[in-house]
């Protein structure tokens, strides 16, 4: 992979999440503590500022830079969670991913999110885009760029419904019911920006 | 007869609140002394509430003894960053550094309490963890 396809994958992400970082925060004041946005919006700050540095290098490099960069910056319980995504997904995937390879680093990626937090799919949290888009991912197929596109998105509206069983909105028990999930909704964010980079 | 010089356990403790991690430490230092190396941190890199990795990781380095480390922590970014902190330790440090699953305050002073006996690592975390709801 090219360095300036690597730089518009990583700007995608970085910038969405900026952009959002508003709304991210409305939704984590309604269940959590308010704080997701601000701490997103730090860190891919950092991600932003450090991008030269980062897209120079190949994709398993860059991707840990970012892990590494979210780890450092974030804070709260999204700087560890979403840099343990990119930590081993630039450990598992290759510099010229194939969907096959790709369905398999994102799946590990996503196995390593759910050791972070001990959580699975199921209670209001990032996993519960992240796994159903393993899913689509690894299932492989035509379109998979506007399927996955399509899935995340889905699967943030999701956990409206859903009861937070993990982190801060979980100590709401029945009044998180009624609110997306913050980190699903920015998982999702993330998803849709990179689908649109590669132009999927 | 000859006795090993005593190096006690070290605590550390993790707050999203500096106030509150500051506070915790003064009451292990009035209750159990000077006995136990000791630190803490509290709030995000831009000074707000939360947890900051790299603070997390200093201050493992302050309180570090070769018994090894407990850290107690608050809320669920808390222990998510302090855990990613004891990953990121080398190698030889990291089996030495333990996320106690106890509440801050009186698991920071029973901890404190137990170390300060010079108990190993996995009494003083076993001390701690008494306090949790089984």
């Amino acid at each position: 992979m090219d360095e300036a396809v690597r730089k518009r994958l990583i700007e995608a992400m970085a910038r969405t999440v900026i952009a959002h970082a508003d709304e991210l925060t409305e939704l984590d004041r309604q269940i959590g503590d308010g704080d997701h946005g601000l701490n997103m919006k730090r860190g891919f700050e950092a991600v932003l500022e450090a991008l030269p540095a980062t897209a120079a290098k190949p994709l398993p490099e860059a991707l840990k830079g970012v892990g590494t960069t979210l780890v450092m910056k974030v804070g709260g319980a999204s700087g560890p969670l979403y840099g343990t995504f990119f930590l081993a997904l630039g450990k598992t995937i290759p510099d010229a991913p194939t969907a096959t390879t790709l369905a398999g680093a994102f799946a590990a990626a996503v196995e390593a999110v759910k050791a972070r937090g001990k959580s699975q799919a199921g209670q209001k949290t990032m996993l519960d885009v992240l796994v159903p888009v393993a899913a689509v991912l690894s299932a492989g197929g035509a379109d998979l760029g506007p399927r996955v596109r399509a899935e995340a998105l889905a699967a943030a509206e999701a956990t409206i419904p859903m009861k937070a069983m993990r982190g801060r909105a979980s100590f709401l028990g029945e009044r998180s019911i009624g609110h997306p999930d913050p980190g699903a909704r920015s998982s999702a964010l993330m998803i849709v920006a990179v689908c649109d980079a590669i132009g999927a | 007869m000859t006795r090993k010089p005593q190096v006690n356990v070290g605590v550390v403790i993790v707050s999203h609140s500096s106030k509150v991690a500051e506070g915790a430490a003064d009451m292990v230092r009035q209750m159990v002394g000077e006995a136990v190396p000791l630190a803490f941190t509290g709030g995000n890199a831009d000074g707000g509430l939360g947890t900051d990795v790299a603070a997390i990781l200093a201050a493992i380095d302050r309180a570090w003894t070769p018994a090894g480390v407990v850290i107690l922590v608050d809320l669920g970014g808390a222990e998510t960053n302090s855990e990613m902190a004891v990953e990121m330790l080398d190698e030889a440090r990291r089996g030495r550094v333990s996320v106690c699953n106890a509440p801050i305050v009186e698991g920071a002073v029973i901890a404190a309490t137990e170390a300060s006996g010079g108990s190993p690592l996995e009494m003083v975390k076993r001390m701690a963890e008494e306090l949790s709801p089984q």
